[in-house]
C-alpha cells in the first residue's frame, strides 16, 4: 500500500516536471523561429552563390551555374578582390596594432587619484561609442572637412594657406579612418579592462609599495600581467575579426577621392549585390568571407586552448 | 600610511597624465560642444565663426528644422521604432533566458547553443538582404523591430545574472500555484533590474542609431528615420538643399537658415536624446557589463 503510494507520488510528480518541461519548450518555441527565421534562414541564401540568381525568378527556373562565380572572382575579378582586400586588411592590421591603446587608457585612469576626475573622463570617453557612425562623420565634417572649424581656425591663425581636405585625401585616409575608429570606441574598449584591473588583489600594491617599488614598477609586475589575459583574449577575438573592417564607418565617409583606399570587403559585397543588383557574386563573395572568418575564429580559438588552456568562445 | 612616492619622476608623471588625460576630454566633447553651440546661434552669426560661445543665442533654428519636410515625422519613427524595438527586445532576450535557465526545460543545452552559436556567424549582407524582402519586410516597420527581438549577447548577459538568483524566490509562488509566465513577470523581471536596465540601454542605443536597416530595405519616406536623414542630408545634399528652397518659396521656412545650420541642428536633434540618458544610465551598463563578464 504505501508502496504503490510512493510510486504513485513519483509517477504523479514525473508528470508535473514533464508538464512543466512541455510548458517550457512551448513558451520557447517562439523565441527558437525567431532565431530560425532571422539568422539561420539567411544562410539558405548562399545557395545563390551557385545560380545565376535574378530577383523576381523562382530558383528552380534558375539556371545553376556550379562554381562559375567562384571562377570570376579568382580570373575577372581578381583585381577588385585584391585590391578592397588590400584596404580591409591594411585598416583591420591598423587597428590591431592600436590595441594597446584601450588598455592603456585604463591604466592611466587607474593611476589618477582624483575619483571625480577619472569619473568625468570615462564617461566622456566613452560617449563616442554611444553615437551612430552618421553623426560620428556629421561631427568630422563640422571640425576637421575643407569648412571645418579646425581650418578655419589654422588658417586665422596664418599657420597654413589652403584648407586641409582631410576627408578627401587618399594618401592618410588609412591612418586618419584608424584614429576616427580609435577616437569612437577606445573609452569603451577601456571599461573592460578597468574591470581586470579592479579585479586584481591590491595586496599585490601594498605588498610592492612596502618593498619599495615604483608605480611604473607596480604598473610593469603587477598591473600589466593582471591584464594581460583580458588583452589575449580581446587580440584573438579582433584576429579572426580581420575581414570586417566596418562596412558603416566607410559607408558614411565613402566618397570618390578616396573611395580607392576606403572601399572594403563589406563595401564591396554591397556595392556589387545592391547598387548593380548582382545577388549571385555578391553573394558568393560574402560567403567566402563568412567562411573564412569562421575559420579564423576556430584557429584562434585552438591557438587560446593550446597556449592559455582555455577557450574564447 | 603614506609612503612617499610623490618624487620628482611621479610628480612629472602625474602632470602628464593629467594633462593627457585633459586633452583626450576635449577632443572627445569638443565636437558636440561645438555642434551644440552652432545649432544654438543666429545662422548669420555662426557662419562668421562660433568656438567657445554661441553667438546670439536662439532656439529659432530646432523650430525651423521641425518644419522642414518629414523632419518631424522621422522623429516619430525613431522614438518609436527606439521605444517598441527596445520594448521586443528586452522582453523577448529577459523570458527566454528565464526559460533557458529552468532545469526543467527538454533539450535546454542544445536550445540555449543553437541560439548562442548565432553570435559567431552572420550570413551576410546580400542574404540578409533578400531574406527580408522575401519575408516582406521591406518598407515595413517591423523591419526595425522584428528581427532584432533575440540577441545572443543580451541573453547570456541576463542568463549569468538569472542563474545567481537564489531558488528560495521562485519557491514560494510556486507552491502558490504561479506558472512560469507569472512568476516571471511578477518575481524575476522586477530582481533583474540592474542588468535588465543594462540592456535596456543598450538595446535603446543600438535602435536609436540603426540607419542600415532603413538605408538597404525602406524606400518608403514615411518610415524614414533621422539617422537616415542625416545620412542622405550629406549624400544628397544638393536635394535637401533645393528642398528646403522650396520650403523657403512655399514662406514655411521664414527665417534664412544656412545649410550648415540645418546640418548642425539636426545632427543635435539626433544626438541629444542620447547625450540626455546617457550619464545617468553610464553607471548601469558599466556595472551590468562587469556583472556579465566577471560572472560570464
Amino acid at each position: 500500500m504505501a508502496k504503490s503510494w510512493v510510486s504513485l507520488r513519483k509517477g504523479i510528480i514525473g508528470k508535473k516536471k514533464s508538464r512543466d518541461g512541455a510548458i517550457l519548450l512551448w513558451m520557447a518555441l517562439p523565441f527558437i523561429l525567431l532565431v530560425f527565421a532571422f539568422s539561420y534562414v539567411p544562410l539558405f541564401g548562399w545557395i545563390y552563390s551557385f545560380y545565376n540568381f535574378k530577383p523576381g525568378i523562382p530558383l528552380d527556373k534558375t539556371p545553376f551555374v556550379g562554381l562559375d562565380y567562384f571562377r570570376i572572382l579568382v580570373t575577372e575579378g581578381r583585381e577588385d578582390v585584391i585590391r578592397v582586400l588590400k584596404n580591409t586588411l591594411t585598416l583591420s592590421f591598423l587597428l590591431i596594432l592600436c590595441s594597446p591603446l584601450p588598455a592603456l587608457l585604463a591604466i592611466l585612469l587607474n593611476e589618477v587619484k582624483s575619483k571625480r576626475f577619472r569619473k568625468i573622463i570615462q564617461t566622456t570617453t566613452t560617449l563616442p561609442n554611444f553615437i551612430s557612425w552618421v553623426i560620428v562623420f556629421s561631427l568630422a565634417f563640422s571640425m576637421i572637412s575643407s569648412e571645418g572649424l579646425v581650418n578655419k581656425v589654422l588658417i586665422n591663425w596664418h599657420i597654413i594657406k589652403e584648407p586641409l581636405n582631410v576627408l578627401g585625401n587618399s594618401g592618410t585616409v588609412w591612418p586618419f579612418q584608424t584614429a576616427i575608429n580609435i577616437w569612437k570606441n577606445v573609452g569603451f574598449g577601456s571599461i573592460i579592462y578597468i574591470a581586470a584591473i579592479a579585479g586584481i588583489d591590491n595586496e599585490l600594491y601594498d605588498a610592492a609599495k612596502v618593498d619599495g617599488a615604483s608605480r611604473f614598477k607596480s604598473i610593469v609586475h603587477i598591473t600589466l600581467p593582471g591584464i594581460s589575459s583580458t588583452f589575449f583574449v580581446l587580440l584573438l577575438l579582433q584576429v579572426s575579426n580581420i575581414l570586417s573592417a566596418g562596412f558603416e564607418q566607410y559607408l558614411v565617409f565613402y566618397n570618390s577621392l578616396v573611395s580607392n583606399k576606403i572601399e572594403v570587403l563589406d563595401y564591396y559585397v554591397y556595392k556589387l549585390g545592391i547598387v548593380t543588383s548582382d545577388y549571385s557574386y555578391a553573394t558568393a563573395i560574402g560567403m567566402l568571407k563568412t567562411v573564412i572568418s569562421i575559420i579564423l575564429l576556430f584557429s584562434v580559438n585552438y591557438i587560446s586552448k593550446k597556449a592559455r588552456g582555455t577557450s574564447i568562445i | 600610511m603614506k609612503i612617499k612616492e610623490d618624487n620628482l619622476g611621479g610628480r612629472i608623471f602625474n602632470i602628464l597624465n593629467y594633462a593627457g588625460l585633459t586633452l583626450l576630454f576635449i577632443i572627445c566633447i569638443y565636437p558636440f560642444y561645438y555642434i551644440f553651440i552652432y545649432s544654438l546661434s543666429d545662422p548669420v552669426e555662426a557662419q562668421k565663426g562660433i568656438t567657445l560661445l554661441p553667438a546670439k543665442v536662439t532656439l529659432n533654428n530646432y523650430i525651423e528644422i521641425f518644419q522642414l519636410k518629414n523632419m518631424f515625422h522621422s522623429f516619430v519613427v525613431s522614438v518609436l521604432r527606439t521605444a517598441i524595438g527596445t520594448g521586443i527586445t528586452v522582453f523577448s532576450c529577459s523570458l527566454f533566458a528565464y526559460i533557458v535557465s529552468k532545469e526543467e526545460l527538454p533539450y535546454k543545452k542544445i536550445i540555449y547553443r543553437f541560439v548562442i552559436i548565432t553570435m559567431y556567424f552572420n550570413a551576410g549582407i546580400i542574404p540578409y538582404y533578400l531574406t527580408m524582402k522575401m519575408y516582406h519586410l521591406n518598407n515595413n516597420f517591423l523591419l526595425y523591430v522584428v528581427p532584432s527581438a533575440i540577441s545572443a549577447f543580451y541573453v547570456v548577459l541576463l542568463k549569468t545574472f538569472m542563474e545567481q538568483l537564489p531558488p528560495a524566490l521562485e519557491e514560494s509562488a510556486k507552491i502558490d500555484g504561479a506558472g512560469y509566465f507569472t512568476i516571471f513577470t511578477k518575481i524575476i523581471f522586477q530582481v533583474s533590474t540592474p542588468i535588465i536596465a543594462t540592456i535596456a540601454v543598450f538595446a535603446a542605443v543600438t535602435q536609436w542609431n540603426s540607419f542600415i536597416d532603413n538605408f538597404l530595405l525602406v524606400q518608403n519616406p514615411k518610415l524614414r528615420t533621422l539617422q537616415l536623414v542625416l545620412f542622405e542630408y550629406f549624400n544628397q545634399a544638393s536635394q535637401i538643399a533645393s528642398a528646403s528652397k522650396e520650403d523657403l518659396a512655399r514662406g514655411t521656412v521664414v527665417r534664412k537658415i544656412t545649410p550648415e545650420t540645418i546640418r548642425m541642428t539636426i545632427t543635435m536633434v539626433v544626438t541629444l536624446p542620447i547625450l540626455c540618458v546617457y550619464p545617468s544610465m553610464q553607471r548601469y551598463f558599466v556595472k551590468g557589463l562587469i556583472l556579465g563578464a566577471v560572472k560570464g
